[in-house]
Formats: structure tokens, C-alpha cells, sequence
């Protein structure tokens, strides 16, 4: 299953920030179902709110991966806030932007921006505002034992942060 | 500067609103963090992060406030049970705790109701006024 709700990293500063983009597309079969059409109403697809949160997490998720080169298994653990300002429909495209609040051993927080963009008129508008919470694992669940391999961060996540753009001088 | 106790409190009381989403009138000082406030395990991480912002200067290591790790050494729980080792070491890690319930049950299930809105005062008060 690809559960990638985030399409390009466009800037990752360690220990700082993490921007990156999402297109809504009508072709997302989630769009289909969110919300159908019925008897008195056509259909309205918009892409959910929790995989706005989602798209969010991710974006956050490889911000306080990345501040220790991906050893730490990175799991999102609470939603502090998910204040939402507008709706996410096709042809639109979303910037989140994560800034890490927090960082210890055993876990950190993010504050984060969603803002929507019109693609075809350039605009940009506030989407919603989003705080986290994310526990190392390994730190937090004593006497549970984890695959050694970080089951968190797949190639799906590592081909994104994979980019020349990215690289570190 | 020195900060008073009902100062501290206020900025508890509103790092507590924050992080656990609950109302200003609920977070009396009796109130137990898990039990009348519906604190998890991640909160608690949150609430230290939230102090050491609310609290500019202060820092709070890992399991200084909340030392759970206390409750997952052999040495200190047996079959559920806080042994008198363990209840020493709680004593001498959580100098303002009121431990006598705790001691009474010894129950690890128990250890939660320590952790009171008055606790995190009286720690933060040490912090602030070393």
C-alpha cells in the first residue's frame, strides 16, 4: 500500500524545519468517498482533514527523523492541535511547513502550518494549523521489543529526502 | 526572581489547559494528573516540554519528574508490588509526593494517583527558586 500523503520535500533544515508539498488529486480514490454525491447535493471532494493531519505528521515525522540521521524510530503519539481554516479540494496543491518546539531523547514536538495554494491564480491561503507530539519508541516502551530495522522510515520516505536539493554541504 | 507558589500555579494551571485540553476550574491542586485530568503516558512528555517553556531557564531531565523507570526495575517492583527498596528510592526521587496511599497498597497501578496538580508545583517551585 502506498501510504505517502506528502509528494515533494522542498527544503529540510536539521533540528528546524521541514517544508514540503501535496497535490489533491481527483484521481485519490479517498476523494471518491469524501463526500459522494446523494439525492439533494453533488458531490463535494475534498481531501479528509485527518490526512491533512496525516500529510502533516509526515512532514514533521521526517523533521525529528532526520535530527538523528533516521536511528530513532519516530511515532506519532498525540495531535496537541488541528485547528483547520479551510477545505483541501482537487487542483489544489498543500505546503506544510513543521518547525520542531521540543527535542529530547525520548520524543519531540512540532508546530506546523498547512496553507493552500491555487495553483492557477498563485494565491495562498491558510489551511490549518497543527501541533504534534512524536515518541522515540526505543526510549519509551520498556520491556516491548521492536524490529532492529526502522520499520518507520521506508524507501517511500527515503527516495523523498533522496534529492540533490537536499544534500547537506 | 523569585516566583511565588500561586504564580507557579497559574502558569501549571495553564500548561495543564494546554496540554491535556482541559478547563482552568479542573485543575485544582488536589486533582490527579491520569485519574481527574485523563493524562496519558505521552503527556507526560508534553508536560514537561510545555513547562520548561512556560519556565524559561528551568530544565527537566527525562524521568526526573515522572521517573517511571523506578516501576520497571526488578529491584524495586516484585509481582506488581513496590518493594520497601522501591518505596525508598520514590521517596527520595519525589521529595513533595505525598506516598502514604501508595505505601499503604504498594500497588503499581496506584503510582499513577501520586502524580497531583500540587506535585508538578512544588517540583517546578524548586526549579525556579534554586
Amino acid at each position: 500500500m502506498r501510504w505517502i500523503w506528502i509528494d515533494r520535500i522542498l527544503e529540510l533544515k536539521r533540528r528546524e524545519r521541514c517544508v514540503a508539498l501535496k497535490n489533491v488529486s481527483a484521481a485519490e480514490d479517498v476523494l471518491a468517498d469524501h463526500f459522494p454525491a446523494t439525492a439533494d447535493r453533488k458531490a463535494a471532494p475534498v481531501l479528509p482533514n485527518p490526512l491533512i493531519i496525516e500529510g502533516m505528521a509526515q512532514t514533521a515525522g521526517i523533521l525529528v527523523g532526520h535530527a538523528n540521521d533516521f536511528q530513532e524510530k519516530v511515532i506519532l503519539a498525540k495531535i496537541a492541535k488541528a485547528v483547520f481554516h479551510a477545505a483541501a479540494r482537487p487542483g489544489f496543491t498543500i505546503r506544510y511547513t513543521a518547525t520542531i518546539d521540543s527535542f529530547a531523547a525520548s520524543g519531540a514536538s512540532t508546530s506546523g502550518v498547512a496553507e493552500l495554494i491555487d495553483p492557477h491564480t498563485g494565491r495562498t491561503t491558510p489551511l490549518a494549523d497543527i501541533a504534534l507530539m512524536f515518541s522515540h519508541i526505543d526510549h519509551n516502551m520498556a520491556g516491548l521489543e521492536f524490529p532492529e530495522h526502522n520499520f518507520v522510515f521506508t524507501s517511500q520516505f527515503m527516495d523523498l529526502i533522496d534529492q540533490p536539493h537536499l544534500r547537506e554541504g | 526572581m523569585a516566583m511565588s507558589e500561586q504564580e507557579v500555579f497559574e502558569k501549571v494551571q495553564e500548561v495543564l489547559e494546554d496540554a491535556l485540553g482541559v478547563d482552568e476550574d479542573e485543575v485544582t491542586p488536589q486533582a490527579k494528573l491520569e485519574a481527574d485530568l485523563g493524562a496519558e503516558s505521552i503527556d507526560y512528555l508534553d508536560i514537561v516540554f510545555r513547562l520548561e517553556k512556560a519556565f524559561p531557564g528551568i530544565k527537566i531531565e527525562q524521568g526526573e519528574l515522572f521517573p517511571e523507570s523506578v516501576l520497571n526495575d526488578p529491584q524495586y517492583v516484585d509481582d506488581g508490588k513496590i518493594t520497601d527498596a522501591g518505596m525508598a528510592e520514590l521517596k527520595t526521587r519525589l521529595p513533595h509526593a505525598e506516598l502514604g496511599e501508595l505505601d499503604a497498597s504498594r500497588d503499581v497501578e496506584d503510582f499513577s494517583n501520586v502524580f497531583t496538580v500540587d506535585l508538578l508545583v512544588k517540583f517546578v517551585m524548586d526549579k525556579v527558586n534554586a
